[in-house]
């Protein structure tokens, strides 16, 4: 049987990305950034899942104005990184995996959660700064990632509470898969941030943290925030926090926080980590 | 007739909704084309009459050539599709926020490393009353 032994938050902020494929990550401005994903690195050596399920938001790259899906599946057999407009990031081809991919599909839409399947598909900063975080520079990602691309870009993302119920339909569907898989759910984006308009550069380190507090032993309460509060309080792109709620809701009800790192600025954003593992 | 939403009443913020996405719709396909090198190569050489090629207002073609972020947003331009427009300049995410909220560059950078802009005082229009 499939299993979901373990859940990762992780930023993706593009300036990380850049930053890593340009060196700099011993530079003072960064270091601390990367400092906060060391625990984590090693962990996941002695923990190494076998698939990945990464939700994360594409950026105007794979999905344009033509087609919005508000939940997507990659179920493809591999995802090359897109050309975000200055080159594709030189990283590794992501690996999926259709078989596993095909059954979430399968029962998730059963289970009343109609996701889009997507055969072919680019992926961007959105999922590849995680990986990069947490794995470094390989030649090749260690495990297989399905894709899971969530609307954030076009207003009305998906509710918070609908995202966490729909974790949970990822996690029965998951525990219903016959081959022994170790499975990870990571939920990317966050924390508060505002790229537009003159409010740009809104940070509210209060929200963060108490999100950051929350979502372990508390997310059925952080399943009530509003669109409108994530837009007041975390700034018109924090709002894709409720990406981090499809995580929580595919872990079990009670979660340990193994690791938790919370730093501003990455370029206009707060960055937010944590690494929870399922209590059996 | 614009409809009214909850969320007009934060400052400083333009939700992209629906509506928003309707008006700016070949704005925001225009950033998408330059995603292709050749598209890039020919809006460089010519920008008024590359943008000929989109069925854009004219308010939205003059506002991508005066560069005007905030009025491009106001048009229905979403952030990660100009991102592409900006991007072609050789500008980054801060320098456009920079632009934006008015500051320089170097003014913006220090506020984000002493932690950004606060939440208080910027949470509703009537605390920005004053700023016009």
């Amino acid at each position: 049987m499939a299993r979901i032994y373990a859940g990762l938050t992780a930023s993706h902020v593009p300036a990380i990305g850049a930053a890593i494929d340009l060196g700099k990550t011993r530079e003072p401005y960064w270091r601390p950034v990367f400092e906060g994903f060391e625990f984590t690195k090693h962990w996941i050596q002695q923990q190494p899942p076998d698939v990945i399920v990464l939700v994360y938001n594409d950026h105007a790259s794979a999905f344009s104005m033509e087609i919005i899906p508000t939940f997507a599946l990659g179920c493809a057999d591999r995802f090359e990184p897109a050309d975000e407009g200055w080159g594709p990031r030189p990283v590794p081809t992501v690996m999926g995996h259709s078989e596993l991919a095909a059954h979430i599909a399968q029962s998730v839409i059963l289970d009343e959660f109609d996701l889009t399947i997507v055969n072919k598909m680019e992926v961007d900063h959105g999922l590849t700064v995680p990986l990069s975080l947490v794995f470094g520079q390989p030649s090749e990602w260690p495990c297989r990632v399905i894709p899971l691309p969530v609307n954030v870009v076009q207003y009305p993302p998906p509710t918070g509470r609908r995202c966490f119920n729909f974790g949970r339909a990822i996690a029965r569907a998951i525990a219903s898969y016959p081959e022994d898989l170790r499975v990870m759910v990571w939920g990317t984006g966050g924390m508060s941030h505002q790229l537009q308009g003159k409010r740009a550069g809104l940070i509210n380190q209060a929200f963060d943290n108490h999100f950051l507090d929350s979502i372990g032993p508390h997310p059925e309460a952080l399943t009530g925030i509003t669109h409108l509060e994530y837009l007041r309080e975390s700034g018109s792109e924090g709002i894709e926090l409720v990406m981090w709620l499809i995580m929580r809701g595919a872990m079990s009800e009670r979660v340990r926080v193994l690791h938790r790192f919370y730093h501003v600025p990455a370029s206009n954003t707060a960055l937010g980590h944590l690494l929870l593992e399922n209590e059996v | 007739m614009d409809e009214q939403h909850d969320y007009d009443d934060i400052p400083g913020t333009t939700v992209f909704d629906a509506e928003r996405a309707r008006r700016g719709y070949h704005l925001n396909m225009f950033c998408m084309s330059l995603m292709k090198a050749e598209n890039r190569a020919a809006f460089k050489a010519n920008e008024a009459e590359f943008l000929q090629r989109f069925p854009m207002t004219p308010e939205q073609r003059q506002a991508v050539l005066d560069r005007d972020w905030n009025r491009m947003i106001e048009l229905g331009g979403n952030i990660y599709f100009l991102a592409k427009l900006f991007s072609t300049d050789g500008k980054s995410f801060q320098y456009t926020a920079a632009q934006m909220t008015g500051l320089s560059q170097e003014q913006y950078a220090q506020m984000m490393l002493a932690g950004g802009r606060p939440i208080e005082g910027n949470r509703t229009k009537s605390e920005w009353k004053d700023r016009g």
